[in-house]
């Protein structure tokens, strides 16, 4: 499948770009049709295009970067597929119950480099969206997720797994099949996988849905991609008893890359193209593929004991506390 | 407060000091509606003793510890643990000052509390979540406590019981709180690979970050009457789905009869229930005891060591441990 053409969808801060899009394609047009030069004018209109991109991505807040992150054109996991693999080879089904196609599984081959992709996909039209339930996986879905990755292991695979969800399913059917034991099994086994393991967020990452297949020895985010404890409306509903308030709640979370790599939560900000990864989606598929290729190759030289215990050490980190130096050990009688 | 009902002059203070007093004296039980007296509800280890209530109050950690342990056993560890304001989170009013007064009013400094103690005679090592400190969420210190009494645990090769009793990750500390989940998982994995028991008692409610991790990953899972459990709130789901949710849903006998969970147990035979299970964890501690990292598992008589484990308390129970059972429990260790 060719890639997607550019985006013709425009947020509400990105309106300015739809003028000068609209200005840019009109002088084309008009260049052809009339067969007039209007070179310079067109070079113009893209140089002042580009000031405004720049200006307006170099300060988003941190509502505008959850509203990239959920661009309905912003590249999907099916879309890094075609745009960064040499070959792919798609693994269905849990073996157990469905084949949930909220999350993407499969061996794939780029630059060599064999190893499992596995990721969310949302979906990028109707039918797909319905077919995937908007990347709102089931615990099928971590099942089958865990499934591959256990073979992956079989197979001394490393993993890359591509993080894109506002999280997991939740409906009736997901509960009773057990999302929060397929979740929690997620965790525990990622943690201790004898192959190495490159998480990536690259639009969503909501909860414990994004968790659930996000467990490694690197965990990288994309400039403009989220990962959040919960949902700016769901913060907003709760704090202020008004979903309207997102933008406040998003500032609140400290969700964005940058503050996450503050926290010490993620390794490493993957740069998108000028106005995001929608705006140029084979560009930040080219560097998205060169940052996993490195870190691929980096963690194959570790020595896989050694691995394992950098994961734990770097999950192990993660954490804000204060503690006295002295450990008290009081005997706490309970009256 | 006082001076918001002062129906009769002359009367309100000593009204006042009534209803404080039959506050005191009394508690209504949200289940069945009566006024329970405080002195029977605690006889009855905070079960509403109304014939056919038997609603369990939510009780907290230190009253839970004391009911669930051998008298004077419990040594709490890691209590010097602070939490702080990490992204200095503020709503209507700021986390630091919620957590000042959620400690102020518990008299914890968070929402755990962990230590060793004996259950029948058998060294455990205990965390217990207290749902009255900030609804018993998930934050840093929640994971670090729980990740140290896992690790401490798996140190002194001893089994772990976990309460658990949370609406989930904690929302002011973001995804500090999120990667907690990973963080208790990952040190739990260490804990099952050596070969150790853990075993998780599900309280109401136990929700979302906590549910969808340390507490579905024991080995056996016990639930309290009528506790709600999952992954996703119901009130949400009611949301998403716009469907009435089936009776029962999420709480615990639901989640028994969809195989999630392996008992419903009422809190007067917890503590005899946790004692049968760990007698059948631990049985064979002598040779526990020499293992590495890999303990071997050996078929065969058993030998005069096994029968040390035999705690008197658990005597009945003991034999249930015989030859054929220990043979196929080693077996299913293979895997
Ligand atoms: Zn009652």
């Amino acid at each position: 499948m060719a890639p997607r053409p550019l985006s013709s969808y425009y947020l509400p801060f990105e309106q300015p770009l739809k003028a000068f899009d609209d200005r840019i394609c009109k002088l084309e047009d008009l260049s052809k049709q009339n067969n007039m030069d209007l070179g310079a004018d067109i070079a113009a209109q893209v140089a002042a295009r580009e000031r405004f991109l720049v200006e307006t991505f170099s300060k988003l807040s941190s509502w505008e970067r959850v509203q990239v992150a959920r661009h309905v054109h912003r590249p999907q996991t099916a879309d890094y597929v075609e745009l960064m693999c040499e070959d792919f080879i798609e693994l269905h089904g849990d073996r157990a119950f469905a084949d949930d196609r909220a999350i993407l599984t499969g061996f794939a081959l780029m630059d060599g480099e064999r190893f499992l992709l596995m990721g969310q996909h949302k979906g990028r039209d109707v039918h797909e969206r319905a077919v995937c339930n908007f990347g709102l996986p089931q615990p099928e879905g971590y099942r089958k997720a865990l499934w591959k990755m256990r073979l992956a292991e079989k197979y001394q695979l490393p993993i890359v797994s591509l993080i894109d969800t506002k999280g997991a399913a939740p409906d009736v059917g997901a509960e009773e099949r057990g999302q929060s034991q397929a979740i929690a099994q997620n965790l525990m086994v990622m943690s201790g996988l004898k192959v190495p393991i490159v998480c990536i967020v690259i639009g969503e990452g909501g909860s414990g849905g994004a968790l659930a297949i996000g467990v490694g020895d690197r965990f990288l985010i994309q400039e403009y991609a989220y990962f959040s404890v919960i949902s700016p409306e769901g913060c907003a509903s709760i704090l202020w008893k008004d979903a309207e308030r997102k933008a406040e709640a998003a500032t609140a979370l400290k969700l964005t890359a940058s503050e996450l790599l503050k926290l010490g939560i993620v390794d490493e900000i993957i740069p998108e193209p000028l106005g995001g990864a929608h705006r140029d989606p084979a560009a930040a598929a080219r560097t998205l593929r060169a940052t996993i290729l490195r870190h691929l190759r980096e963690l194959q030289t570790v020595p896989i004991s050694q691995l394992l215990e950098q994961r734990y050490r770097k999950l192990r980190a993660i954490g804000k506390y204060r503690e006295e130096v002295l450990e008290h050990v009081g005997a706490i009688v309970a009256d | 407060m006082a001076h918001a009902v002062p129906q009769r002059p002359n009367s309100s203070d000593t009204a006042v000091s009534r209803r404080v007093q039959t506050e005191g004296v009394f508690r209504k039980c949200d289940a069945c509606g009566e006024s329970v007296p405080v002195m029977a509800l605690r006889r009855n280890l905070d079960v509403c003793p109304e014939s056919g209530c038997g609603h369990h109050f939510q009780i907290g950690a230190l009253r839970r510890v004391e009911i669930t342990v051998d008298p004077d056993s419990f040594r709490e560890l890691f209590g010097s643990i602070e939490p702080v304001d990490p992204l200095e989170f503020r709503a209507r009013r700021s986390y630091a000052e919620r957590l000042r007064e959620a400690q102020r009013q518990t008299g914890l400094k968070e929402a755990v509390v962990c230590g060793e103690a004996r259950i029948h005679g058998q060294d455990v090592v205990l965390a217990v979540m207290d749902c009255h400190f900030i609804s018993g969420s998930m934050g840093s210190v929640v994971g670090e406590k729980i990740t140290r009494a896992i690790e401490h645990a798996t140190a002194m090769r001893r089994p772990i019981v976990i309460v658990c009793c949370s609406g989930g990750a904690r929302m002011d500390e973001g995804a500090l709180s999120l990667m907690q989940m990973a963080k208790t998982s990952a040190a739990l994995y260490r804990h099952d690979q050596a070969g150790l028991a853990c075993i998780t008692v599900l309280t109401h409610p136990t929700l979302a970050g906590v549910s969808a991790s340390f507490a579905f990953l024991g080995d056996v899972i016990i639930a309290e009457p009528k506790a709600m459990i999952g992954f996703t709130g119901a009130i949400v789901i009611e949301q998403t789905i716009k469907k009435k949710l089936p009776e029962g849903f999420q709480e615990a006998e639901f989640l028994l009869e969809h195989g999630q969970i392996d008992m419903v147990v009422e809190r007067k035979n917890m503590r005899e229930t946790l004692a049968k299970l760990l007698a059948f964890a631990t049985h064979k501690p002598a040779r526990r005891a020499s293992a590495t990292a890999e303990p071997i598992r050996m078929e065969g008589p058993e030998d005069a060591a096994a029968a040390q484990t035999e705690d008197g308390a658990i005597r009945p129970q003991g034999r249930a441990g015989g030859p054929a059972g220990r043979k196929r429990t080693a077996k299913q260790r293979k895997e």
